[in-house]
């Protein structure tokens, strides 16, 4: 694979503000690359200098080896779907993804004929004629995405493009963009705060914040190993404790809310960091009596209904954790106050780095 | 619905109800009743009939004063759009600051806080023999001696009406341009399309609706005015609003005045229903 995007030591600041810091990132020929964080981490401002709408205060933009920092966002092969869709009010739905093309100077017919293509490739060949103001959100989605795809660019870049759709329509749309990325083999880089859209499109996820890249990996890691207790509090739920790691009689221990269970490989004795496991990793016995070893006793302080799991406010005492419990059906709804063993296994625990201050 | 609701909603619609009546409804009643009327020398007496308008439409000389009213009023407007419209897009698009921009904005719109008199008035002494005009060009030896050119004709008119209507056209393209997403223009760029084709292709489009309000405004405001004329007009400067104002005065052609007024009224009237028709279509756009 050839990398299609690299970015070196890219730094925009706005006036004393520092929007992206310092960050090198490259991005290979036909990945799906998403940039996650809370509002105002950088993520859009980065995304707006690939695309060219910003200038970098410094550092350097490669598209595909050609050095693009300074070229304006007409002359750059990379396309943007934008946030408020910004579809050209004025012209058709096919005029709309056809205008680039017409400009250029194409001829009619030939535009006509691409732009159906790539109305079709978003399922909306049969509202080529209509005004975009008549179509609904999900649609008007897919035109600007059509509309950016049209002219084939090197790179396909998405600004929160979902975040103006209702959960249900979110969720479809985030299904056909990852089908159109695998179908076209463009290379996307999608910015969203969203962790599950990140989560279930992406190849790989660059979590930032402040400006900086805090971690990046793909989903799998991100979840299972998440560095730092910011990139696991803002990528799933997790419980947190700080502990001493401390030798027990079965080996190494940390203290869970005053609670030892074994500590996960990669800490020696004596060594104080911040650990974590996620809500659905514990292991949920109802009763007095279960436990056995890494066992963390407590009591149903509060229940959470999801559907197809319930989520469990655990009081252990001398603190509280969330663990989750699949509904499979059988076991009937859990009561506050209910005694409760979880089994945390050394396995399940992550070592969380302490966090930079950003 | 319920008898006290009935009564407030009552209470509440009488006033401009009954003033939209007694100042616009009966004024157009009487203006209509007039029309009909006939002159008698050297009066005119209660009458049913059509010689006013047939004398309007036979008479070379009124078809002549409307037609260079509306040429008037038609160069008027598109001399005040030509110049409103380069200002407004600087405003919205090219000042940063918003209180520079306010203060820009505020430098067009504050003079119609000034009598309209007064400011008609300033292009006098702007233009006369005595004017800056001249004494500018005389300093600079242009002009040897002062030149009586600049005034007394249609070009002073039409000089000193879009000066006075500028602002009607300012604040609708203004208002038109600046609910422009800023996004579009980014689209425009991120498809290919360079600053020229994307004003030509996305930001004039998308302003006519601001153009087409300002140029009526500015149409019909001209198109009644009967101050420039009288100002800085010349023999060859009547307007149409002079010519009834004169059968209300002097000629006490009152007949002939109202059926010309109503003339004006529907030619007027004419004019904003299309406007009306258009800016219609440029609806719902930005839902």
């Amino acid at each position: 694979m050839s990398k299609i995007i690299e970015i070196e030591n890219l730094t925009k600041t706005f006036g004393k503000v520092v929007g992206v810091d310092d960050i090198s990132l490259s991005v290979e020929q036909g990945e799906f690359v998403t940039l996650l964080g809370p509002s105002g981490c950088g993520k859009s401002t980065l995304l707006r200098m690939i695309g060219g709408f910003e200038e970098p205060t410094s550092g350097r933009i490669l598209l595909d080896g050609q050095d693009v920092t300074h070229v304006p966002p007409s002359k750059r092969a990379v396309n943007m779907v934008f946030q408020d869709y910004a579809l050209f009010p004025h012209l058709s739905v096919g005029k709309n993804v056809g205008y680039g093309l017409r400009v250029a100077g194409m001829p009619r017919r030939e535009v006509r004929e691409k732009a159906l293509e790539a109305l079709a490739l978003v399922g909306l060949e049969d509202r080529f004629d209509a005004a975009p103001h008549m179509l609904s959100g999900g649609q008007r989605q897919r035109v600007a995405l059509a509309r950016a795809i049209v002219r084939r660019p090197k790179v396909l870049l998405l600004d929160e493009p979902l975040s103006a759709l209702d959960a249900n329509l979110r969720e479809q749309m985030q299904v056909e963009l990852k089908a159109l990325h695998t179908k076209m083999g463009l290379t996307f880089i999608l910015v969203t705060h969203d962790q599950t859209e990140a989560l279930t499109m992406s190849d790989r996820i660059v979590v930032m914040r402040g400006g900086k890249i805090v971690q990046m990996g793909s989903p799998v890691d991100l979840y299972e190993r998440p560095a730092t207790s910011y990139v696991a509090g803002f990528i799933g739920s997790t419980n947190q404790f700080r502990s001493v790691v401390a030798t027990g009689p079965t080996g190494p221990q940390v203290q869970c809310f005053g609670q030892p269970i074994s500590a996960p490989a990669g800490v020696a004795p004596g060594q104080e960091a911040l650990f974590g496991f996620r809500p659905e990793k514990a292991l949920v016995q109802f009763g007095e009596e279960g436990g056995g070893p890494d066992t963390l006793r407590g009591s149903v302080a509060d229940i959470l209904y999801h559907g197809q799991s319930v989520r469990l406010m655990i009081d252990l005492g001398a603190g509280e954790v969330l663990v989750d419990l699949p509904m499979s059906g059988s076991d009937g709804m859990p009561q506050v106050g209910d005694a409760v063993s979880l089994r945390v296994g050394a396995d399940k625990i992550m070592v969380l780095a302490d966090e930079v201050a950003a | 619905m319920n008898g006290a609701l009935r009564l407030k909603r009552a209470l509440v619609l009488s006033p401009p109800l009954l003033w939209t009546f007694l100042f616009m409804f009966v004024p157009y009643a009487i203006l209509l009743v007039y029309s009909f009327w006939q002159q008698k020398y050297p009066t005119f007496v209660p009458a049913f009939q059509f010689g006013n308008y047939v004398q309007i439409f036979t008479d070379p000389q009124y078809f002549r004063v409307i037609l260079r009213t509306l040429k008037i009023a038609f160069f008027v407007s598109l001399g005040a759009a030509l110049v409103a419209y380069p200002y407004a897009y600087f405003l919205v698009f090219r000042v940063r600051k918003p209180g520079l921009r306010l203060m820009l904005y505020m430098a067009v719109v504050a003079p119609l806080w000034v009598s309209y008199l007064l400011r008609a008035y300033t292009w006098k002494t702007i233009l006369g023999t005595t004017g800056i005009l001249n004494s500018f060009l005389m300093s600079t030896g242009i002009l040897s001696e002062p030149s009586s050119v600049f005034l007394y004709n249609q070009t002073a008119m039409i000089v000193t009406l879009i000066y006075v209507f500028i602002p009607f056209m300012v604040m609708p393209i203004y208002a038109v341009l600046e609910k422009i997403p800023h996004s579009l223009k980014e689209a425009s760029a991120d498809l290919g399309v360079g600053r020229v084709r994307t004003f030509l292709s996305v930001t004039l489009p998308l302003s006519i609706p601001g153009i087409v309000a300002g140029f009526t405004m500015t149409f019909c405001l001209t198109f009644g005015d009967f101050i420039a004329p009288f100002l800085v007009g010349g023999p060859d400067g009547q307007m149409i609003a002079n010519v009834i104002a004169s059968q209300f005065g002097a000629s006490l052609n009152w007949p002939l005045g109202a059926a010309l007024a109503l003339v004006m009224l529907m030619i007027v009237l004419s004019i904003i229903t299309v406007s009306d028709k258009f800016e219609r279509l440029g609806q719902g756009r930005f839902a």
